[in-house]
């Protein structure tokens, strides 16, 4: 490797005359986007403020005092979500990358298993999750089994983690397929048994790869564990609904949303930051 | 001085493609054996059938006598014993290159990670690669990944090596280091394979040279007759077409 050149130089009378050209260029961009902005937001909000029911929309979804009144109470829900995601997103973790690398195997005892593997991401990847909820949380307990829970966060969870873990399963095993068979290739031929080279070449490689797509599942799943309110469960969604039939008063929704979003858009923004280092960092990986 | 490697009429073709076509070899112990012949004359095929990398469809492999193309065999005790360094490096990325090396005598070698590193070390050094030892293999160039390469494959002490094209992938100033990496392996006595299209190189380390051409070995002998004497037509050509191209 050569040494890195010093730069000490003074820029030419050409290149000081580029820079201000750029500079103007640039001063130029920044006015038009300033406008542009004004000019679209503006109108959009004249639009809204200026429409006939904006007075009454104001009172019954943008209630600010009755907002603060039950931020607490919605808040509350909140956290029976982000618990539902933690405790959710591990268990969806462990199972899914079970069943993506039971669809990958080639292992003949394992055979049925990997039948069983596809039949169960074709299943709870194609119904609806609101109906896996329904069946899970009013299904089970109507079953009568000694020793399984009729708790209603408890089959919620259930319910969620069950198709979560068919979406994963799926971004994960993408993910093992998109590890280049010279790998595959090097690692055995070095004596590395097939589980070996899954373990130690195959699946770090692929995780590091899928983590963005699975951070974008993690929000959604953030997202969807508002459906449990629909087996009862207080939580975010539920404890808005309550107070909202309660008033007739929408405030606690938009409260609701704006709890969601304070999470969800600082994760999202990372997601995609954690995209863009992916891709530059495959742009640099050259020919491996 | 036995065989180390011996290949009984072995076919091997990809659907109506026959790649492979009634070859038969054999490598003795401390030589070297080169492959030269056009892309797709199946060098590669051939490496990568002796490594149970390919499954051959007729004819018998035997390595120090045994045969390792019989179905009941246990490939991965037959590849502890070969080592395979590939034209594209083929490192592990998210690994470092010391990782990279002790890898399969830790894994594979039940070697401990104090005994692995030291041995990995050693090597490292003996190939001026030591101050690389912690970093990952796009930190490298070329020549230096495929270098660490060799030392992977050499880290498991393999009955036989092979190496295929290891230079093609590399800038001609980086080809010489892997070159002498080989001339280094070849003065320690290893047994080796390879597919190169380095004329020179091939005078220099080949016990054997072999010209294939469509699966088949047409001509076979010392450099100096198969590459400075040719007899074959087809072999004239070839050798013509690369010192036009400037390799021998």
């Amino acid at each position: 490797m050569s040494e890195k050149k010093k730069s000490a130089w003074s820029p030419s009378s050409r290149e000081i005359e580029r820079r201000k050209t750029r500079r103007a260029i640039n001063r130029k961009q920044i006015i038009i986007a300033v406008l542009s902005s004004i000019l679209v937001l503006g109108t959009l909000a004249l639009i809204l403020v200026t429409s006939p029911g904006w007075e009454s929309v104001k009172r019954t979804f943008f209630d600010i005092k009755y907002g603060q009144e039950i931020l607490p109470l919605v808040a509350k829900g909140l956290w029976i979500n982000l618990q539902l995601t933690f405790i959710g997103g591990a268990a969806i973790g462990v199972i899914a990358l079970g069943l993506a690398l039971l669809r990958t195997t080639k292992s003949p005892t394992l055979t049925p298993f990997r039948f069983l593997a596809t039949a169960y991401v074709d299943i709870f990847r194609g119904a609806p999750l609101i109906l896996i909820i329904l069946l899970v949380g009013f299904g089970v307990p109507a079953l009568g089994l000694s020793g399984v829970s009729s708790n209603v966060i408890f089959l919620g969870t259930v319910a969620v983690v069950l198709t979560y873990s068919a979406y994963v399963a799926e971004v994960i095993r993408s993910g093992i397929l998109s590890i280049h068979p010279s790998q595959r290739a090097a690692a055995r031929s070095l004596g590395l048994t097939s589980g070996q080279t899954m373990r130690f070449v195959v699946l770090p490689q692929a995780i590091r790869r899928v983590v963005p797509p699975l951070l974008n599942d993690f929000v959604s799943l953030l997202k969807d564990t508002g459906l449990v309110s629909i087996l009862g469960v207080t939580d975010a969604v539920r404890a808005a609904q309550i107070n909202a039939s309660r008033t007739f008063n929408y405030t606690p929704y938009v409260v609701a949303a704006i709890l969601f979003l304070l999470i969800t858009i600082p994760m999202t923004r990372y997601t995609d930051r954690a995209i863009r280092r992916r891709t530059s960092a495959q742009n640099s990986e050259g020919a491996i | 001085m036995g065989n180390v490697l011996e290949l009984s009429a072995i076919r091997k073709s990809f659907g109506d493609d026959l790649v492979i076509d009634n070859l038969s070899l054999t490598v003795p112990e401390h030589t070297a054996t080169v492959l030269i012949g056009a892309s797709g004359s199946g060098k590669s095929t051939l490496l990568r059938c002796i490594n149970l990398l390919e499954t051959i469809d007729d004819g018998q492999i035997f390595l120090d006598g045994l045969e390792i193309s019989d179905p009941k065999i246990n490939v991965d005790e037959v590849r502890r014993k070969l080592g395979m360094v590939f034209q594209s490096f083929n490192l592990f990325p998210h690994k470092t290159v010391l990782e990279n090396i002790t890898l399969s005598p830790i894994k594979v070698h039940g070697k401990s990670r104090d005994e692995a590193n030291a041995h990995a070390l050693h090597l490292l050094r003996r190939f001026d690669l030591a101050d690389k030892a912690d970093q990952y293999p796009d930190r490298l160039s070329g020549g230096q990944q495929q270098r660490v390469a060799i030392i992977r494959s050499l880290a498991v002490s393999p009955r036989l090596l092979l190496l295929d094209e290891v230079t093609s992938a590399l800038d001609p100033v980086l080809v010489n280091e892997v070159l002498s990496a080989v001339r280094e392996l070849k003065g320690d006595g290893m047994t080796m394979v390879l597919a190169t299209h380095e004329m020179g190189f091939a005078t220099q380390v080949a016990d054997e040279v072999c010209f294939l051409e469509s699966g088949a070995i047409l001509e076979r002998g010392s450099a100096q007759e198969v590459l400075h004497n040719p007899q074959h037509i087809k072999t004239q050509e070839f050798l013509k077409r690369v010192h036009q191209a400037g390799r021998l």
